[in-house]
């Protein structure tokens, strides 16, 4: 047999006082799709960075081909065969399809080869696309079709897949993992798909790599193994996939079952009888290059019920968060809360309304990393009147009433287990799960009629999820109005009671929790059914 | 976690601070070193002697007699402008008109003291309120062009100061507005007429140094910037807007009255520092003349950028760099040429600034990490 196509030996590198990569070993074998599963923060995406180049390990060994290399960037890793997709898109919107192919290539401009070579890649691997087309028309599907496509076209021997799903839908996910297959099986590359979701690498994969904490903890045979096995060997503790499968990408769990699904659905009758907390109404967003935003988007939102806002990433989610964050002024449409109607896109207003929010950048939006903790705790504290209060806070004091910050702050610390130094500790010291924590504390205590969550578990580790997912259903059954703005399909699958489906700017299709299906939902992402709706 | 590691985590934080106070104090001493070891090279190369050019400069700013109280004087004004910059800073703007924002609060002062033809502590008063409008009202300018216009504010704060140097040189050539009009200075184009005895501010005398009594004013103003930052619901605000503007536009932080509020503080201070000049009596002899603000406005951005927006640290730094401008006064006394005393100065100058780049510099490249960590 002849030597695997790469072979990392003891890879070990360390930032500072964490490990992201402890002695790992891994060997990419062509012809198969290795998958490297591990919770977000297990080390998966450095040790992928380090067989590309963009990271030096701090010791460990790679040969490629057999060959013992030195890999110092990714023009070198190119060079030995080695092409990755990234997780975030690199491409350059206001050009097409073709000059973002040949973008960086140092050769002569030659129009008609280049899109002759796209189209041969294009049949070659069935990955269809229209070479003239501009890039910031083309759906998050195809732009990731056409990150492939820059991939393949060095004809490399290792392909790697950094969380390629995360902005696909269901049926493009298959998609890909087909045009996967099909690299594999006829041209005999190495694969490795990085993944935190347990389903996409049960299956698509032939052989997956289970990291925790920077090293490995398993490798097995995709074919001997079973969605619990890799579930323990992720978080390193059993885990029901029922309460978990969300923050493990483990969709099946949550199709199975949905009567069971959330406590909160049995609730569901009387909560639809009352008046909603949240209504949207035809709101028209325009961004400052006069792209839409939101095109008549129009939701309502009950107490005490989770609506789930599924979506791919790209349709508005992010203006319809900032819409609630007071940060996006509308054409036309309404937002009433309860019974009030702030002014979409004054400093406040929303806030003063009730609308707590979770932003999807929390250091956007959400915290002040320079602040401390304490801080960070009391942001919110709008002037009580529109005009001449501009000195007081809601209380009318024009002197911060520090003690009482300190002691609210402590309080909240301890409720919500925050891990810090301090309440005078800098927030930017805390990890991303305790600076999700402070965020989710402040909006809480808020005493809020809605509770706004976009993105809320993205980048935390499992624990952190799932008590994200706990404070998130707890608020409901307090009464809160839930929102929850996400492209994790699993996500909304978890939590909300009722689903709603964005795509561009506006909400193109609706169901029950109880009538959930799954391939409706995702035609209605990718505006297939947006007319039938 | 538990309670140990708690304490044991409130240690760490203790021990980075201690440890972050040498490695600033490091990098201060190791500029400095730098700055006197290069000026000795460039003075020895030239002939000069670094001895005696240390000498003279030490001379002029603290050993002469008389020289504290003169370098105390250039202090108060470039001790406000700073104060002004920093809550400027504070708030996440750049303002860049210093120079012109003080030029125009001097003008103005002129105005009022030569117009209203009586003298007194009222009429001072007067000529200070007209020093913070002038400061206020041409950083206004740049704030409404900020705030209704979204034109950047380093722009146009910075544009503005060659307007207010036009502006005030029309008035200094008009005998309605700022040209003295007495006949016998008519030969004597661009000059204000000179402000009366009792018009211009007390001046104290301590042990021979004689300075105006400004000087109070101006540390009491350093001690209220700095409660007014740290103690006030108005002071967070501001800096929640400096340091996270979309999160406090969502707290209820309004970028416009709260930046403006701002922009036209910071223009105020500095509009008040030339109305101290103007009647403090150490520039331009009690008169307003072309070229008046003799790069104060500057200056004092500089002393702000030197002490890292830190509203306490500005009263030493806004010494040394005013005993810099005085000290400078007895160069040329040591023979040296005075393009070699002029880069000497800047090399000193460029000592105190190099730090504040460098830890700005890792700071960001922290946050920046901390940030890609995170997300």
């Amino acid at each position: 047999m002849t030597s695997p196509a790469a072979e990392l030996q003891g890879v070990t590198k360390r930032f500072g006082a964490v490990v992201a990569c402890d002695d790992v070993d891994l060997t990419l074998n062509r012809g198969e799709i290795h998958g490297i599963l591990g919770e977000n923060g297990a080390g998966k995406s450095t040790l992928m960075k380090v067989l590309i180049g963009l990271v030096l390990p701090d010791a460990g060994s790679i040969r490629i081909d057999g060959e013992p290399q030195r890999i110092g960037d990714p023009a070198q890793a190119a060079e030995l065969g080695i092409g990755m997709v990234h997780q975030h898109f690199s491409l350059v919107e206001p050009l097409t399809v073709w000059e973002n192919v040949i973008l960086g290539e140092r050769v002569r401009l030659d129009a008609a080869a280049a899109r002759r070579r796209l189209g041969e890649i294009s049949e070659r691997y069935g990955l269809a696309i229209d070479p003239d087309e501009r890039v910031s028309d083309l759906s998050a599907g195809l732009r990731q079709r056409l990150e492939i496509i820059k991939c393949l076209r060095r004809d490399p021997a290792i392909v790697i897949l950094d969380e390629p799903t995360s902005v696909l839908t269901p049926g493009e996910s298959e998609q890909l993992f087909e045009v996967l297959r099909r690299v594999v099986e006829r041209e005999h590359k190495a694969v490795a798909l990085v993944s935190h979701k347990l389903d996409e690498v049960l299956a698509a994969t032939d052989r997956i790599t289970i990291m925790r904490a920077g090293a490995v903890v398993d490798r097995r045979d995709t074919a001997e193994a079973d969605a619990p096995g890799l579930a323990r060997a992720m978080v390193g503790r059993p885990v029901s996939l029922r309460s978990a499968g969300a923050a493990l990408g483990y969709i099946e769990a949550l199709e199975s079952d949905p009567a069971v699904a959330d406590p909160a659905v049995e609730a569901s009758p009387e909560v639809s009888e009352s008046q909603s907390v949240l209504q949207i109404r035809g709101a028209v967003a325009r961004g400052r290059d006069g792209r839409t935003l939101l095109d008549g988007l129009s939701l309502e939102v009950r107490p005490g019920e989770i609506v789930g806002v599924a979506g791919v990433e790209g349709n508005g989610q992010a203006a319809l968060s900032d819409l609630l964050s007071s940060l996006l002024r509308l054409e036309s449409g309404t937002v009433r809360v309860r019974d009030a109607a702030p002014l979409p896109g004054r400093p406040g207003a929303m806030a003063a309304a009730g609308v707590a929010v979770v932003p999807a950048d929390r250091h956007e939006s959400g915290c002040v990393l320079d602040m401390t903790v304490a801080e960070n705790l009391t942001l919110v504290s709008p002037p009580r009147a529109r005009t001449g209060r501009a000195l007081l806070d809601r209380a009318g004091r024009a002197v911060l009433d520090r003690a009482g910050r300190r002691a609210h702050a402590e309080r909240l610390i301890q409720q919500f287990g925050i891990q810090t130094p301090g309440a005078d500790a800098p927030m930017w010291s805390l990890s991303g799960g305790n600076q999700q924590r402070v965020v989710l504390a402040r909006e809480l205590s808020g005493d809020p009629a809605v509770l706004v969550a976009a993105q809320p578990t993205r980048g935390l580790d499992v624990g952190a999820i799932e008590y994200v997912s706990a404070r998130l259903r707890e608020a409901a059954a307090a009464g809160v109005g839930v929102l929850l703005i996400s492209t994790e399909l699993e996500e909304v699958l978890d939590l909300a009671d009722r689903i709603v489906v964005i795509f561009r700017g506006r909400i193109v299709g609706e169901m029950d929790r109880a009538d959930l299906d799954v391939e409706r939902l995702g035609l209605l992402m990718s505006g297939a059914q947006e007319a039938a709706s | 976690m538990t309670a140990a590691d708690a304490a044991a985590g409130a240690g760490d934080l203790r021990y980075d601070r201690a440890r972050e106070g040498v490695t600033v104090l490091g990098i201060y001493l190791a500029s400095i070193a730098v700055a006197l070891v290069v000026a000795a090279l460039v003075l020895l190369a030239t002939g000069g002697s670094p001895t005696s050019v240390l000498s003279a400069l030490l001379d002029g700013s603290v050993r002469g007699p008389g020289r504290w109280g003169t370098t105390i004087g250039v202090g108060i004004p470039l001790l406000l402008v700073a104060l002004g910059t920093i809550i400027n800073a504070r708030a996440g703007l750049v303002n860049l008109g210093q120079e012109g924002q003080l030029f125009l609060g001097a003008a103005l002062g002129t105005y009022v003291a030569t117009h209203i033809g009586t003298g007194g502590p009222g009429v001072l008063f007067l000529i200070m309120l007209a020093g913070v409008a002038g400061g206020a009202v041409w950083a206004g300018i740049a704030a409404v062009l900020r705030y209704q216009r979204r034109m950047p504010e380093v722009l146009t704060t910075l544009l503005l100061v060659f307007v207010a140097a036009q502006a005030v040189g029309y008035g200094l050539k008009n005998k309605n507005l700022l040209l003295d009009p007495t006949p016998d200075q008519a030969n004597r184009n661009l000059i204000s007429e000179r402000l009366r005895p009792d018009t211009r501010l007390p001046r104290l005398d301590w042990f021979g140094n004689e300075f105006p009594m400004t000087a109070f004013i101006a540390l009491a103003l350093a001690i209220l910037v700095t409660l007014v930052l740290r103690w006030t619901v108005v002071g967070f605000r501001l800096q929640m807007l400096g340091r996270g503007p979309r999160t406090a536009h969502r707290a209820g932080v309004s970028e416009a009255r709260y930046g403006g509020l701002a922009l036209v503080v910071s223009g105020a201070f500095c509009g008040l520092a030339g109305a101290f000049m103007l009647a403090g009596g150490d520039f331009g002899n009690y008169r307003l003349t072309p070229n008046y603000p003799v790069n104060i406005g500057w200056e004092g951005l500089l002393v702000a950028l030197v002490a890292r927006d830190h509203p306490l640290v500005v009263i030493p730094v806004a010494f040394i760099f005013a005993a810099l401008r005085t000290g400078s006064g007895f160069l040329a006394a040591t023979g040296v040429d005075r393009d070699i005393t002029k880069v000497v100065q800047a090399l000193l100058v460029l000592a105190l600034l190099v730090p504040p780049a460098i830890l700005f510099v890792r700071d960001r490249r922290r946050a920046l990490a901390a940030a890609a960590d995170r997300v």
